[in-house]
């Protein structure tokens, strides 16, 4: 045999195994870690760039999104808007439909709940406006998620093109919509629809201003729940996300779970364009999504569908949206520091979900093996 | 060159486990140049994740690996490619829209620019020294199986592999395809060459190899020269208890027509005729196999019958309902019609994770598959399926964590029990299995072979697809044999040779 060469390696430094199964309390500590490394790697980077005392840089960040009632309940209304698109998200990626197009689903709907209030906003008792309102919102956005779904079912076309391509038909069909409610004249914007009559508007509940959007999306959020682990219709979604093979041999319908399945998240989502025009902005324009239709995605994935979780996560982003423009505004830092925050902080959050599946093992040092061999 | 009893590898004390379970225990094992070791033992006894240690695919928890007398640590495929291991896997590790002779040179960064000319040169020079027969222009999407495998261990001896480790080499060949892989391994070992088996089936241990390692549930049993070793031995030290080597048959006691399948014919999406005009009957407590070259029509046969696969005008399935005596149409329906119409047909596909069953399921929410549906209600009723999941558990003795621990996790017998048992717990009258017994160990399918005899006994229709011809011969009562979608011959399972069956699975038309 032919001479081989020398080796010499050394064990390999780390090795990543995967673990077994953790436990629920073992997985949040992970995730606590995680984030505290992330405020320290904040800190570090806070004080290296900036100067500044990273104590009080988070100090006003916690005051940016909680420091006074009306700040505390814009982070609500934020958190419940992510909620709720995640929510509309969840049995789409469930069954592994990668629906991007979030973002255009909540656009229509929003589109819809504006064009109500304008055109009947002062036609029709409030309790009927707000239900027409509520059903246009649904149908856009089940529409928006139905015509993919559609396609995708009857000649396989590919779900995330399509998805994606229908939220640019949705910010155009947003811009025409904006140009033709344009008031005042010249402004290019619909600025606040009926700031007279306020029809078509959210009613406090409870004395707050946005105790109705609360009130809906936590509905939403245990319909949603008990939608997907307890429904018939909730296992043929994880049937089918599974294995289109297996569902078949199930009996399961896939076409029509695939589209029924899109028509609902679409709805949920085209619903919270209706509590972002009705219950939050009361006015309609290309940003009014603002990127949550993406944003909700890493919510429902970190969540891995479960809606209580959700709420959770929601409000970390929020929180994190806000804390970043306060400091942003406070310390006179640009958008993009805060920007990087952000950043960081999602990276250790997503890092954790790592370590709670896999761990890492460290080479033995000499000294430690020579111990051991001593025993 | 070589001397008979030079070592090539030497492993001592190899531990490796993955979180709770231990894979392999404190393992020694030494491979020779010159010779075919196999290594035998039961599914999930931790053969293949040993070899992978030494093709640096897992690192050992403990131990020491030596090559050619000297300590190593292998971390990498490349690692093992310096020393001189090649592996062949199960799975083929090839990129279809590349050549075979680009399929070989990926990854080997050889430092110049790709010489097509001098690559094919050298690989029909290994072919030619060896005995392969593969063409380095061809493309692999349009290789047979066989075309794979002979490539692959192309790949690893270009790279000049000394030491051939080969993962179940024969589970996906036929019978003269074998024959065929058995005289290259035995061109290498007569080159010097150190050649690995890692399998379960006796009989091939016998005809290949010259020493046989077993391993048992992870742990290390002995090495025993082939010349020493019957089948009974072997099977001794594998399963740890002596296992009856013979499959009861009970005589038919019940026989009525129950599926007349006319005039079957599957025309598939390249437009090549899978199934063409099948007719037979099957009858009730009668186990009817279904022999065949894989890729004859068997799976097309099955899902036609499942209401899965669309087929061709003019084809006729009907089942006679044993109660009613009323007669049925299949054609045409689907699983959920086939349930409604009252016929309870069940049926075990081939792919177990990706057809039969849900892997991120646990085995609670697997036994509902099929009648999750049932009833009313919106909601899903899990105590039933709690219950069955808890009765198989325990009748069948699975293995596993926990009913709700996704089946995935579980080892390939212990997904078997699974998905057999859901399917006979649906009280069938016709049961179809699709390779039933494949890639288990003798005691998993000893328990499978005899759920198909009670079946039988009860009444039930089986139709048993297999591919080990020892197997149908004992255990069923008629054998039907497919080629190329067309029923080459039905012959009694009692009085038929394996010769006369393999001479029709071969039969041209």
């Amino acid at each position: 045999m032919s001479h081989l060469p020398q080796t010499h390696k050394k064990e390999p430094l780390v090795r990543i195994v995967k673990r077994d199964a953790v436990s629920a309390k073992k997985a949040w500590g992970i995730r606590i870690i995680g984030l505290l490394c992330a405020l320290v790697v904040c800190a570090v980077l806070i004080f290296a760039l900036t100067k500044l005392n990273p104590i009080s840089v988070y100090t006003s960040m916690f005051r940016g999104a909680f420091g006074t009632a009306r700040r505390s309940w814009q982070t609500i209304r934020d958190a419940m808007m992510l909620l709720c698109v995640s929510l509309g998200l969840a049995p789409a990626f469930m069954m592994r439909f990668w629906n991007i197009g979030a973002e255009g689903q909540i656009l229509v709907g929003g589109v819809a709940t504006a064009g109500c209030m304008i055109y009947l906003g002062d036609k029709m008792p409030t309790p009927l406006l707000f239900v027409v309102m509520f059903a246009a919102s649904i149908l856009a956005g089940a529409l928006w998620g139905f015509v993919p779904a559609f396609f995708k079912a009857k000649f396989g076309t590919n779900e995330t093109l399509f998805t994606l391509m229908m939220n640019y038909i949705a910010i155009q069909l947003t811009s025409y919509f904006v140009a033709l409610w344009e008031k005042p004249f010249g402004s290019n914007t619909v600025g606040i629809i009926n700031d007279r009559t306020n029809a078509g508007w959210f009613r406090p509940l409870f004395g707050q201003q946005y105790g109705w959007n609360v009130v809906i999306v936590l509905l939403i959020t245990i319909g949603m729940y008990f939608y997907l682990r307890h429904s018939k219709q909730g296992y043929e979604i994880q049937v089918v996300g599974e294995s289109e093979n297996t569902a078949r041999y199930a009996g399961i319908n896939v076409r029509r779970v695939i589209m029924r399945t899109m028509i609902i998240s679409g709805s949920i989502c085209g619903l919270s364009g209706f509590i972002a025009v009705a219950g939050a902005g009361h006015t309609i324009s290309v940003s009014t999504a603002g990127g949550r239709g993406f944003t909700a995605i890493i919510v429902a994935w970190l969540s891995k569908f479960n809606p209580f979780v959700m709420i959770i996560f929601s409000f970390l982003l929020a929180f994190l949206d806000k804390g970043a423009a306060e400091i942003a505004s406070k310390f006179n830092l640009n958008d993009h520091v805060s920007s990087i925050l952000k950043g960081i902080i999602l990276f250790f959050v997503l890092g954790s979900e790592f370590f709670i599946t896999y761990k890492l093992i460290f080479r033995k040092s000499e000294k430690e093996i020579a111990a051991k061999e001593e025993k | 060159m070589s001397n008979e009893y030079k070592s090539a590898i030497r492993m001592e004390g190899v531990t490796k486990t993955f979180g709770s379970v231990i894979a392999n225990q404190n393992i020694n094992l030494d491979i020779r140049y010159g010779e075919v070791l196999s290594l035998l033992g039961e599914n999930g006894s931790g053969k293949t994740t040993l070899m992978n240690m030494l093709s640096g695919i897992y690192f050992p928890d403990a131990g020491q690996i030596y090559v050619n007398d000297e300590p190593v640590m292998i971390r990498s495929p490349k690692d093992a490619f310096d020393l001189k291991i090649g592996m062949i896997h199960q799975h083929f590790k090839l990129v279809d829209v590349f050549t075979a002779a680009e399929n070989i040179v990926l990854g080997l960064n050889e430092g110049k620019r790709y010489d097509k000319k001098e690559v094919a040169r050298r690989v029909r020079e290994i072919c030619a020294k060896y005995g392969f027969d593969i063409d380095p222009e061809q493309k692999v999407y349009s290789m047979s199986v066989s075309q794979k495998q002979t490539l692959e261990i192309v790949k690893v001896l270009y790279r000049g592999a000394d030491i051939l480790i080969l993962d179940e080499p024969t589970a996906v060949l036929t019978l003269q395809e074998i024959e065929k892989l058995f005289s290259v391994i035995r061109n290498m070992r007569a080159d010097g060459k150190s050649v690995v088996i890692i399998t379960h089936k006796l009989n091939e241990v016998l005809a290949v190899s010259d020493r046989v390692a077993i391993l048992r549930h992870g742990e290390y049993i002995a090495t025993v020269d082939t010349k020493d070793a019957t089948e009974l031995s072997l099977t001794e030290m594998m399963v740890g208890k002596k296992v009856e080597l013979d499959i009861a048959r009970d005589d038919i006691a019940d026989k009525k027509l129950r599926l007349a399948v006319k005039d079957l014919t599957v025309v598939n999406g390249d437009g090549i005729t899978v199934l063409d005009h099948i007719s037979f009957d099957a009858f009730s407590g009668e186990i009817l196999g279904v022999a065949g070259i894989s890729g004859c029509g068997q799976k097309e046969l099955l899902e036609s019958i499942a209401g899965l696969q669309k087929t061709a005008e003019g084809a006729s399935v009907v089942f006679s309902d044993p109660e009613s005596g009323e007669e049925k149409q299949l054609i045409g329906t689907n699983p959920k019609k086939i349930r409604e119409l009252g016929v309870h047909l069940s049926f075990v596909p081939e792919d177990r994770l990706g057809m039969g069953l849900v892997g991120s399921m646990g085995m609670t929410e697997n036994m509902m598959l099929k009648n999750y549906s049932d009833g009313k209600s919106l909601f899903l009723d899990r105590k039933q399926s709690k219950a069955l999941a808890e009765r198989i558990l325990t009748e069948l003795e699975v293995v596993t964590p926990g009913i709700n621990t996704p089946v995935r996790r579980l080892s390939g017998g212990n997904v078997q029990k699974v998905l057999v048992g859901r399917e006979i717990a649906a009280a069938p009258t016709v049961l179809m299995t699709a390779y039933a017994v494949r890639g288990l160990d003798i005691n998993t399918s000893y328990t499978i072979y005899n759920l198909l005899n009670e079946q039988k006994k009860s009444g039930v229709a089986v139709i048993y697809v297999g591919e080990d011809l020892d197997v149908l011969l004992q255990l069923c009562d008629r054998i039907m044999v497919l080629c190329g979608g067309k029923i080459t011959g039905i012959v009694d399972g009692r009085t038929a040779t394996k010769e006369q069956v393999g001479a029709l699975m071969v039969k041209s038309h």
